[in-house]
């Protein structure tokens, strides 16, 4: 019963930020509406973990997740794609429980970059950071180019041919 | 982000209004060119034609590259301007993921909430 207020209230949309910070690192921040207890099982149970990290809105699905999360454990997600599924891959290099986790990416070879999230709590509601660390400068630059060369140049043709089909 | 991409959609919408400038589209679109021949299949001065090319530059609609005496245009965006493209995608694609995550966490919330008070008990 008394949960009744929070359940109802609207939830307010906290903003996510996203920036190139330097060469080799992107940065990516959000507040979550709960204690890091919390935001921490949702992101180290793989049940939890994969309602949320292959959203549906962005047209992904995830076909498994597991999820060894100690020191050394491994990972392995694989979603679905053509021609086959995709899988990513790694192991965590840190576990500090409600707080800190570093993993590798180990799908792309060794140009793979090492993810660390934060989780900072202040009244009740946490901080996420999270950063990608590249290698090298031409490692990011070429993760970039991988994913603008297909994806990014269609986005903008199709909204230049809108475009030029109003006129 | 949103200046930028303001910004970037007036350049667009400037440097389409022109119909050498979309013809020019056109054509790059079936094969890269220089400037001199552009200028001569739309019937132009080198000058003129530089124009053109430098407004759709300014847009990211083209790209040039001078090799020797020859500037060859061909479609695409700059590389800074591809960069922002990819970072805001990636963060469409982070605040996706939140926006479940919200979700998520609510009901890990409730649960708590109710496990507690069953403890209690």
């Amino acid at each position: 019963m008394d949960g009744r207020k929070e359940s109802k209230a609207a939830p307010v949309k906290n903003l996510t930020t996203a920036e190139r910070t330097s060469d080799r690192e992107l940065v990516v921040t959000r507040t979550i509406n709960a204690p890091a207890r919390i935001v921490f099982e949702a992101w180290t149970n793989p049940e939890h973990f994969k309602r949320w990290w292959a959203p549906k809105s962005f047209g992904l699905t995830i076909l498994s997740c597991e999820m060894d999360v100690r020191v050394g454990g491994g990972y392995k997600l694989v979603f679905a794609a053509e021609p086959e599924p995709m899988a990513f891959f790694g192991k965590y290099l840190e576990v500090v429980p409600n707080s800190r986790l570093v993993w590798t990416n180990e799908e792309g070879g060794e140009s793979g970059q090492v993810s660390t999230v934060t989780f900072k709590e202040e009244a009740g509601k946490t901080l996420i950071v999270m950063r990608d660390l590249y290698p090298s400068k031409d490692a990011l630059d070429a993760a970039i180019e991988s994913g603008s060369t297909a994806g990014g140049m269609q986005e903008t043709f199709d909204q230049l041919e809108e475009f030029v089909g109003s006129l | 982000m949103v200046q930028y991409t303001q910004t970037h959609f007036d350049a667009s919408f400037a440097a389409l209004s022109d119909v050498t400038r979309r013809g020019v589209l056109e054509q790059l679109a079936r094969a890269d060119a220089s400037i001199t021949e552009l200028a001569e299949k739309f019937d132009m001065t080198l000058t003129g034609m530089k124009k053109h090319v430098g407004v759709l530059e300014q847009a990211g609609l083209v790209t040039t590259e001078k090799v020797g005496r020859v500037r060859t245009c061909k479609l695409g965006v700059c590389r800074l301007e591809e960069e922002a493209m990819w970072i805001e995608r990636y963060r469409q694609l982070w605040e996706a993921r939140f926006s479940e995550l919200d979700k998520v966490v609510e009901e890990l919330k409730l649960k708590e909430k109710s496990d507690g008070r069953k403890k209690r008990k």
